[in-house]
Parts: structure tokens; sequence; C-alpha cells
């Protein structure tokens, strides 16, 4: 019940938005470039409130890359996904969120560091684990010559 | 916050500002952890954590494991929740079976998990008890920790990183004294907790050391993704027990202890309060365990249906949601953790600056960090 509530305003808010509600969680996708206007509606729009970003993280699908975001809404107890496609393989960068949810700021960082998606107006976007000039470990194509065993 | 220049650190700036590292060795971080720390005097003006001296690359190793391999490694996330990480991922993994386990794993599971956190929240009080100059509390604190380890390693044989919850059920059945001496432990605990105030709590200087120092609103917490009990000391109801119940959680009863101060006094009292109640669940439970299998039906190798899955859990320190896309191969194909301890420490700056340097110990120890688990 709860879900298709969530859906309804969230068609009202985006007209067009693409919303898939078969899973557990609602699950919305955004295309990349309106990412950032898609997230501010989210947490600033006074049905919906999402506050609380508990997750955000990268997947590399060989030719593009998913940037996945988890939402809870504390206050009035929904719960939302949503994912967006970064399509330039070679040179990946996606608007940042973390002037929304502070939290982000750290996380886009674990993402530049380990996946390569650089984020754009991000305030503060250094290496978080990995020296400079580290490859991208979690690239499905890095190769690590000393430390990989192959079998 | 900019980039520390070398020159910064090694002398005193024109601005009169100095530039320190605390860590990566050093005793108030646990681990290894660098702090680089701006002071005006003896005012902190930023803190900029430094973390990857123990990035071990995890999550890439989970892409070439299979499912009950992976339970291995993350028990060496965060080390004082060994049981916790092991459920959630055997949980993500049996959502994406479709598996129900019997409802004798469901109880012992949610034991565990609540002697875990006990045992955990015990080295906590130990290590922030000495961090502040009382080394009593070290004493005490490991005395009674040593009891809840030696229970553990007669049903699993290991005291610190078990593997023992994995994806179908447990390893292997509890020991025939298990029931009998955690009951024996619950009484003693109950006895000694109230020693716990007597020697910290009510302590003069311990109170002003931690009473308005590093506050946090409840909408900051939210903002910062801060969990378990420091998110709690501020206010923040997340507790993933309480919202998303899992295991056995639905069928106890216990208290989702909050304070609203959000200072380090506060972040103290809701683990001090947490032991209370993890005792109270295992009293509901450890009778009531149902007789049955411990482990559900597995097939010898797990392949998950092509899809993703998720799993979230309330650790010692906070929540740790897990991730897993599955392409149908025995193996994830990518696998995420939210680790609470990450989100956890990025909110020292905002918590630290305005204040002392000797106060940087007590907020950080009133974190309760772990280092591997953020770096992973």
């Amino acid at each position: 019940m709860e879900k298709e509530q969530l859906a309804q305003i969230l068609a009202e808010l985006v007209p067009g938005l693409e919303i898939n509600s078969s899973k557990e969680i609602l699950e919305v996708k955004a295309a990349s470039n309106t990412w950032h206007e898609l997230a501010g509606k989210l947490a600033s729009d006074p049905r919906l409130q999402f506050n609380y970003l508990h997750n955000l993280y990268g997947v590399d699908w060989q030719t593009y890359f998913t940037v996945i975001a988890y939402l809870d809404s504390t206050i009035l107890g929904y719960s939302l996904i949503v994912r967006t496609e970064v399509a330039d393989h070679d040179n990946p960068s996606l608007d940042t969120i973390s002037d929304i949810w502070i939290t982000a700021n750290f996380q886009e960082r674990e993402i530049y560091d380990l996946l390569g998606i650089s984020f754009s107006n991000h305030p503060d976007l250094r290496r978080l684990f990995l020296e400079d000039g580290w490859g991208f470990p979690l690239r499905k194509d890095y190769k690590d010559d000393i430390n990989f065993i192959e079998r | 916050m900019q980039e520390v220049e070398l020159q910064d650190i090694l002398t005193a700036r024109e601005d009169g500002d100095y530039i320190i590292n605390i860590g990566p060795q050093h005793p108030s971080t646990h681990g290894v952890l660098r702090f680089v720390v701006s002071l005006k005097g003896e005012t902190l003006e930023y803190v900029i954590p430094h973390c990857g001296y123990i990035h071990r690359g995890i999550e890439k190793m989970c892409e070439r494991l299979t499912y009950p391999q992976i339970i291995h490694l993350t028990d060496r996330m965060d080390y004082l929740s060994a049981h916790m990480n092991n459920e959630a991922v055997s949980l993500a993994v049996e959502k994406g079976l479709g598996i129900e386990v019997p409802d004798r794993v469901k109880y012992i599971r949610t034991i565990l998990s609540e002697l875990q956190r006990l045992a955990s929240h015990q080295l906590w009080w130990a290590a922030f008890g000495m961090d502040l100059g009382g080394l009593t509390c070290f004493f005490y604190g490991l005395r009674d920790r040593e009891k809840i380890l030696d229970i553990f390693e007669e049903s699993f044989g290991s005291r610190l990183l078990h593997s023992y919850i994995c994806p179908g059920g447990l390893m292997n059945d509890i020991h025939p004294n298990f029931q009998k001496r955690t009951k024996d432990f619950i009484t003693y605990f109950r006895k000694k907790l109230p020693e716990y105030d007597e020697l910290l709590t009510g302590n003069i200087i311990f109170e002003q050391r931690t009473k308005n120092i590093g506050i946090l609103s409840k909408e900051e917490a939210v903002g910062y993704g801060l969990t378990g009990p420091s998110g709690r000391g501020s206010g923040f109801a997340c507790d993933i027990r309480k919202r998303f119940p899992y295991s056995a959680y639905d069928k106890v009863n216990f208290k989702e202890i909050l304070y609203n101060e959000g200072d380090t006094w506060a972040r103290y009292k809701v683990r001090m309060d947490e032991m209370w109640e993890s005792m109270r669940i295992i009293e509901q439970l450890i009778d009531n365990i149902p007789e049955g299998d411990f482990t559900a039906k597995m097939k010898p190798i797990i392949r998950l249906p092509e899809g993703e899955y998720h799993q979230r859990v309330e650790t010692a320190r906070g929540e740790l949601g897990v991730y897993i896309i599955s392409t149908g191969e025995k193996n994830p194909y990518r696998m995420h953790f939210r680790t609470p301890n990450f989100s956890n420490l990025f909110v020292m700056n905002r918590l630290a600056a305005g204040f002392k340097i000797a106060d940087l110990i007590a907020i950080s120890g009133s974190l309760d960090l772990v280092i591997p688990d953020i770096d992973r």
C-alpha cells in the first residue's frame, strides 16, 4: 500500500520517471543529467523528505557504470532506491549530490577512488584509500601484475 | 579543507597555526588511522581523517570467492562484531535463494549477536575509560569480556573471528553447555554492570570531560549517516533491529535507547543502557531455543539467481548493509559493504572543531571506531 502511494507521489513530482515497483523496495531510474535535480526534489519535497542516504555505490558493467543510491525517509518511513547509468566508460562523470546529503561526500570519494567515476562540483574529490596514480581496482579490466594470482 | 603540505606539518605557519599528525600509530586512534589536526593554541580548527592504511580490497576479493568463503572475510572488517557481519551476508544470501532458516537458527543467531554486542561494548567501555585516564576500567572490562569469549570458544573453537554463522544456518550445533554458561554469565554480569557505573559514570572528572563536548544535532546525525549508539545519542532512531526486524528480533521485547543531548556523555550513556537491553533480549530467548536442525537444506554450491540483493543489520557500531549483485554465477559480480564506521568516522571534523585537543580523544573514543571496518 505504502509503495503504491509513494509511486503515485513520484509520478506526480517527476512526469515520465521510470518506476519499478515489482521488488521489495520501490526503484526509480534517473537519467544521468537529471541525477542532481531529482535528488534535490526527493530531499526537499514535503511529501517525501528523503533525509537519510544510507548507501551509495557504483558498479562497473564494462561498457557503462551504474550508480545506486539507497534512501530512507526517517520522518515518513519511506524507502527508495534511485539508480542512474553513466554511459561514458572512458571518462565517467556525474554530478555530486554531496550538497544535498553530506554523507555522500565521503561515499563519492570512495567511488572515485575505487571505480574512477569523477563527481563534478564535489568540494574535496581526493583519493580515499589508495595513492594518486594507482589504478581503479573495482573496474573489471583492472590488472595488478604483482599481487594478482590468476587461477 | 585544503590538502596539507609537508612543510605545514613540520613548522608553525605564519598565522600561528600548528598542523599536527595524530597517528597512524597512536593509542587513541585504536588502529592505523591518521588525523591531521590544525591547532590554534590548544583549540582544534579542523580535523582531517586519513584512512587506507589497512585497506585490503575485500570488495574486490569477494568477486573471486564463493559465498561461503566470503563469510570468512567479513569477520575481518569489524572484528568486534564478527557474528553480526557473518549474519548480514548469510541473510542476504538466504534472501536471494528464498530460503527460510529453522527457528532454532534464528534464536541462536539473535543470542549470539547480543552476546557479541555485550562483548563489544565491554571492550569499548574498557578502552574509553583508559583513554580518559582511568586505567582500572580496562581491567574490569576485559575481565568480564573474557567470560563471553570463553563461551564462544567452547561452542565454535574461536574467540575473535568465529565465521560461525553461514548461509543456511550455522557451521555446527551449539555446545551442550552453551545455555547454562550463558545464563550464568548474565546472572554474573547483572551484578557487575553496576560496578561500571560506580567506577566511571559518577566520576566528576569524567562528567566534566564528556558533558557538552562534541555536540551533534539530530538533523546533522541523519545527514552524516551517523548510526548505531553514536547516532542514537543524538536522538536519531536508527536501530535496524526495531525498524527492519530480522532473525528473532520481532519476537523479543526491548527498548531502543535514545538520548537527545548529542554530546559525548549521551553516546556513553546509550551504550551503557544498551548493555542492560542486550541482557534482557538474551534472557527472553535463552530458555526457549526450539529443537530442530542447526541448518537449512543447502546445495553444495550456492548460485544466487540473477539480480540485486541487500540486507541491513545492526552491529555493535551501527548499520551494516550488504549489497550483492549476482549474474547467476557462484561468486558475486559486485559486492558492497556499507560499513557503520565509515560513515561514523567522517563526522569527526564536525564534532571536534572548536574544542580542545584533549577533547579529541574523548570524542573519537565515544564514536567507538574500528579501523579495519572503515578501510575494508
